[in-house]
């Protein structure tokens, strides 16, 4: 750069000829380049105060967009959030104790149609109604062409049907997912199960509510997504079940019975195994709720939980339970048996005259009523009471069931009078349900430890507390025993199982209340097998059975339920892993030789 | 010096917007591999929830009951009794196999045909 200098010579020299100061041409000069400096200076700032400006314009600008496009889109989950782990709505799967499927959902379609979207209603209807012939023509096309703008044609369809509404071809036709449940074994176990209906339903979903059994129980714990799709598994055993209700239904109508209820209890933990009542329903379809007649004819009736019965002569087992645990006798101990027995206006009588005495034991293996009454006279109303508390014959069952709650055993209120305590110690003036009396029994036999009924499968026996001791129990044992050897239950001896057990006939109450049926009873038989080291209960109910093949009809347990149960036996027990021990039934390997 | 430190951090800041640019670009790949694959397994799952149904379904006791009713004459499988529990002594030894000879004339060790005598 070519610099002015300060003082030019020729200035100054002209200056100094005209006696000027030349220092002034100096001060000038600076002061021009000072000038030029600061304009300079200037014109740099202001470029760089507009490249400043145009960075904040671009960078308001940038987010001043950016919020606009923000303020207008339409929110959406952050999409790394939800591609973690995905959330199961589907309700849970129920299963058996070994995982088989008892209950899980299949995915259908639902139908509905837009009205305002449809291009020919009435040509769209008729074909409706050829694919669903149950649809009325009429009242679709009334539907179609009113003011709606929604309506439901089909809750649930097949996938052959949804491709045929799929060919009509109208767009106002549509289909909505719709979680189904599905029971896959049909009638089985359908009482435990119980059942599922729509709840709330919309187009994309609808709510899967149960309505009875463990659907409605579990309801809640079912739909929590919290369970991560774990099934809920049950105690009960498929094959089992399918063996006992298979068995039961022949038993049933061979003894001509109108209905029959089968109970299998794990004796130590109560866990119940197979629990089947009959006449029973397809769950996959539901019946419809009875309103008239009478409700325990229903087949939604379970005879094993919601039946109250009288359950006759097995009751017995608890009146000696409770003498020999109160030291009062010993299965050796005489029983006065001289009948009939008379009480005030009542009078109690045996099925056959047993002579004047019976030990306690026989009393039982007889089923004497008139001794079994005598012992209840020796305990007293008041701890009989509380003995068949301690048992759990007085209230309902713990039973996971919805049903249970609501089933209260009936009996009489109040202080128990002799009369009283007397039918009660032989199973009449008190009921309670096939699932109380094997609960009951179970707590008895396996040692005297209380047993609280369960429908899920237990990893840990529960120890409940003691309601009678082992060695009473042991006593109990051998006397069911007694009964299936040279009993009333002699149809009971399964070989190799040593079934030990009880029978109890008794006359159906009439429905008004008052007295009861001429020959209508209620045949139970109560058992555990083995007796020498109880593994099941079992109970077996059968209502208004009639045994028809000797020369008049015979109706005692001993004749209608033994049968089938001791049936019922011999087709699980080897199904529960349970080995026939049959005495002297393996040769001695092994021969002794002298020479 | 000054121009070279400017033109690195120009260069800087090039690289480092491209490799920004293509970690965006890979991060939103894979989460669309991640959501396909979600679908994918939620397919599978109802798949395969479908197909325990169709088990569960096919191996009903009622179902199978009959099929071994219609094939007794080949099965001949019968309920569970307990008649068929046995003792493992009881069970028959299987008939020994014997080892077919390895040559057409075997030499007779038992009965000394070695000549040792």
């Amino acid at each position: 750069m070519i610099r002015t200098p300060l003082r030019p010579l020729a200035r100054i020299l002209d200056a100094r000829a005209k006696g000027e100061n030349p220092d002034a041409i100096e001060r000038e000069n600076i002061r021009l380049r000072h000038e030029d400096m600061r304009e300079r200076a200037r014109n740099r700032a202001e470029g760089r105060l507009f490249v400043l400006a145009l960075f904040f314009v671009a960078a308001f600008g940038t987010v001043g967009i950016r919020m606009g496009v923000l303020a207008s889109t339409s929110p959406s989950e952050p999409r790394e959030a939800t591609s973690g782990t995905a959330i199961l709505a589907n309700r849970a799967d129920i299963t058996d104790r070994e995982g088989r499927i008892l209950a899980t959902n299949l995915l259908t379609y639902s139908l509905y149609a837009q009205p305002p979207q449809m291009i020919d209603p009435a040509a769209a209807a008729r074909a409706l109604v050829d694919i669903f012939p149950e649809l009325d023509e009429e009242r679709l096309i009334r539907q179609f062409t009113g003011e709606r703008t929604f309506v439901w044609v089909k809750r649930r369809i097949s996938p052959e049907q949804m491709q045929a509404v799929h060919d009509i071809g109208d767009p106002g036709l549509l289909f909505g997912p719709r979680e189904m449940r599905l029971y896959p074994n049909g009638a089985l176990a359908a009482h435990v199960l119980g059942g599922a209906t729509f709840g709330r339903e919309g187009v994309h979903s609808a709510e899967v509510l149960g309505v009875a059994g463990v659907e409605k129980t579990f309801d809640t714990w079912l739909r929590d997504p919290a369970n991560e799709g774990r099934p809920l598994t049950l105690s009960l055993d498929l094959s089992v079940q399918a063996a006992v209700e298979t068995v039961l239904e022949g038993g049933m109508m061979m003894m001509n019975a109108v209905g029959a209820a089968a109970v299998l209890m794990d004796a130590r933990t109560g866990e119940v195994i197979a629990l089947a009542s009959l006449p029973d329903f397809d769950p996959n379809d539901r019946p419809a709720t009875p309103t008239s007649g009478d409700p325990s004819r229903s087949p939604l009736f379970n005879h094993a939980v919601q039946g109250l019965y009288e359950l006759g002569s097995t009751y017995k087992i608890f009146a000696a339970a409770q003498a020999m645990e109160l030291g009062l006798m010993t299965p050796e101990t005489m029983v006065d048996t001289a009948g009939p027995l008379k009480w005030g206006s009542f009078s109690i009588s045996d099925f056959r005259n047993y002579g004047p005495r019976l030990s306690l034991a026989d009393v039982i293996v007889k089923s004497s009523n008139i001794g079994a009454a005598r012992v209840a006279l020796e305990i007293g109303g008041t701890r009989q009471r509380e003995f068949l508390g301690s048992l759990g014959l007085l209230e309902p069952t713990a039973i996971e069931m919805a049903e249970a709650p609501g089933i209260r055993p009936q009996f009489p209120s109040g202080a128990w009078s002799e009369i009283s305590s007397m039918t009660i110690s032989y199973g009449h003036g008190i009921s309670a349900s096939p699932l109380h009396l094997a609960a009951a029994y179970a707590s008895v036999v396996n040692g005297g430890r209380r047993v609280i009924p369960t429908l899920l499968r237990t990893e840990t026996p529960l120890r409940g507390p003691r309601v009678v001791s082992d060695g009473t129990s042991e006593a109990l044992r051998r006397m069911l025993r007694g009964v299936v050897t040279h009993g009333t239950a002699t149809f009971a001896d399964v070989p190799g199982y040593r079934v030990g057990g009880k029978t109890g006939t008794a006359d159906k109450p009439l429905l008004d209340g008052r007295g009861y049926e001429e020959d209508k009873v209620i045949a139970t038989f109560a058992g555990v097998f083995p007796a020498d080291n109880p593994a099941y209960v079992l109970v077996v109910t059968l209502d208004e059975p009639e045994e028809t093949s000797g020369t008049e009809p015979r109706r005692t347990a001993g004749w209608t339920a033994v049968p089938v149960a001791a049936e019922i036996i011999r087709r699980v027990a080897p199904l529960l892993g349970l080995r026939p021990e049959i005495a002297n039934a393996r040769p001695n390997g092994l021969t002794l030789a002298r020479n | 010096m000054r121009a070279f430190l400017s033109i690195l951090a120009s260069v800087l800041v090039v690289a480092l917007g491209f490799w920004a640019y293509r970690e965006n670009y890979a991060t939103q790949a894979a989460i669309d591999d991640v959501e396909r694959l979600g679908h994918e397994l939620a397919e599978t799952r109802a798949a395969l929830s479908v197909l325990r149904a169709e088990w569960a379904y096919l191996n009903r006791p009622d179902r199978l009951r009959d099929l071994v009713d219609l094939n007794f004459d080949r099965l001949e499988l019968m309920p569970l009794l307990p008649e068929q529990f046995a003792a493992v002594d009881e069970v028959a030894f299987p008939p020994a196999v014997r080892l077919p000879l390895l040559s057409d004339d075997p030499v007779d060790v038992v009965n000394g045909g070695g000549g040792l005598e």
